[in-house]
């Protein structure tokens, strides 16, 4: 996939420091509209807060980012509404609203952004549902739904709007292999239908595989590694090694 | 003595910095109110929750209230062979402060509770962070409407509530201790008037505030999941509660300069 487009996204000198502990410490990355960025790391390396930052969720301590030119970490949280709609999230766990129904969650942003009730709102909702094999279960309480049925609904949510870019915070992380293959192959087709850009934040070196074109190693926040997948597992750096592999990790 | 005087530094920035928090959250939500749209779908399943929701309750805490009341009040008027006072002492009392307050703590309890667990959960489960990663301000979609809801609730069902307690304050005195209907309403219209009533109902608009402001600010800021939720919701209660007893009392000072108890 291309990485010649202009940067939809890029990030200079990042730091986050949360207490006591320094989260990401300089991080530079740029990220470009239509490329499928994978993020691995170790717990606790900053990569959940790379996308949080990104999105405006948490302040940063220093350094600069810019999302579709506009310098964001000098907005206040009423600027940054328009900013974020431009991004989905896929939150870890999901974070449906738990009072909507699956139908209802899907429809939130469209009704958000001003769209009325409508046979074409309708229809939106049913082709997202369908896209991501949920639609029969629009009905239903996200409470009533499996993990990875979560999971879709809530990539449902994400893409209805048709943002530029979709964040996956580990959208593999506590699923079974078959399940965890069908999300990744999700992406891929959301990425591929909606032609919108991906930055993915996972453990799992299957969904490197199958949804990367580069991918980027945080350790110790900052970045490790940076390079196409067939370079990740070619790599002869011993850590990078080290996490591919799954050998003691990191923590240790 | 350093560490008395390190304990109240700490108290002193503690209470200045929880007041700041809830002005900037007062700052956001008039902001919402006035500056951005409101979500009437969200204050109406608000109306439901805390208006139908809270029936029982207000209509037990008021006819409770009133016929205890009257029972205590008719043992000492009897003595006196004041009987007939009864009725107007309870409405007065039901209309000026007991409605009101009593009404206020229950709801406190229910709702601010309510409220306090559901932001909570939605916090700590990350649904806050989707609802600000789609764009809408937290304020607006939270606060805001339950804010309206509680302006529109409150009063009425503090007037539900006053009107219970005067209703059962009548059961125990007619019906039970036989004081003559006649007299008994006759101190009841000298004593009491609308405005006693409009006095009950307003201090719901500044309890509606008190639960809605405390309540939501405890939501917004939990930490620390389950524990966070509840330590949170046990809060809300506590703190709402001792806000509302404590501006009673001003505010009964207030409205009683704006409207005074009618000579009889």
């Amino acid at each position: 996939m291309s990485s010649a487009g202009p940067p939809f996204i890029s990030v200079r000198n990042l730091h986050k420091q949360i207490g006591d502990q320094q989260i990401l410490r300089g991080i530079n990355l740029s990220i470009h509209e239509g490329e499928n960025l994978v993020i691995i790391g170790g717990s606790g390396t900053g990569k959940s807060v790379f996308l949080k930052l990104v999105m405006g969720l948490i302040p940063a301590t220093s350094g600069s980012i810019i999302v579709d030119n506009t310098e964001i970490t000098t907005l206040n949280e009423r600027q940054l509404g328009p900013h974020r709609r431009k991004i989905g999230m896929l939150f870890q766990d999901g974070a449906l609203f738990d009072s909507l129904t699956v139908a209802e969650n899907v429809a939130f942003p469209l009704r958000e952004s001003g769209m009325k009730d409508s046979p074409d709102m309708h229809s939106r909702i049913h082709e997202v549902l369908a896209a991501v094999g949920l639609a029969d279960h629009g009905h239903k309480l996200p409470a009533a739904l499996s993990g990875g049925m979560r999971k879709r609904a809530a990539l449902a949510r994400a893409v209805v709007s048709r943002p530029r870019c979709i964040f996956y915070d580990e959208p593999t992380a506590g699923l079974d292999p078959i399940v965890s293959d069908s999300i990744d192959r999700l992406i891929r087709r959301t990425q591929l239908h909606y032609r919108c850009t991906s930055v993915v934040v996972t453990h799992d070196m299957r969904s490197v595989r199958s949804v990367a074109d580069r991918v980027v190693y945080f350790r110790e926040g900052l970045i490790h590694f940076e390079g196409s997948p067939d370079q990740l597992f070619s790599s002869t750096d011993p850590l990078v090694r080290q996490f591919v592999e799954g050998h003691c990790g990191e923590d240790e | 003595m350093s560490t008395f005087l390190s304990w109240l530094g700490g108290l002193v920035l503690r209470f200045v910095s929880y007041f700041g928090a809830l002005a900037v959250l007062t700052a956001e939500l008039f902001y919402s109110l006035f500056r951005s749209r409101i979500r009437w779908a969200e204050v109406g399943r608000q109306l439901v929750s805390i208006g139908f929701g809270s029936q029982i309750q207000v209509i037990v805490t008021g006819a409770a209230t009133g016929a205890v009341f009257a029972a205590q009040v008719y043992y000492k008027f009897n003595q006196l062979g004041l009987d007939s006072l009864v009725g107007g002492i309870v409405a007065l009392a039901m209309c000026r402060e007991l409605g009101p307050v009593l009404t206020a703590l229950m709801l406190a309890g229910r709702i601010g509770a309510t409220m306090a667990a559901e932001i909570g959960t939605m916090k700590v489960t990350e649904q806050i962070d989707a609802l600000r990663s789609l764009g809408v301000h937290p304020v607006d979609y939270l606060v805001a409407p339950r804010f309206i809801a509680m302006l529109f609730s409150v009063p009425l069902l503090i007037g539900e509530s006053i009107r219970f307690g005067i209703g059962a304050a009548r059961l125990m005195a007619v019906g039970v201790y036989n004081v003559p209907e006649a007299f008994y309403n006759d101190q009841l219209y000298k004593n009491v008037d609308h405005i006693d009533v409009i006095f009950g109902m307003t201090k719901g608009l500044a309890y509606g505030y008190i639960i809605v402001i405390m309540a939501c600010h405890q939501g917004l800021t939990v930490r620390q999941g389950a524990v966070g939720v509840g330590r949170g919701t046990t809060a809300a209660v506590f703190y709402t509660s001792m806000a509302i007893l404590i501006a009673n009392f001003f505010l009964s000072l207030l409205l009683n300069y704006i409207w005074p108890i009618a000579a009889t």
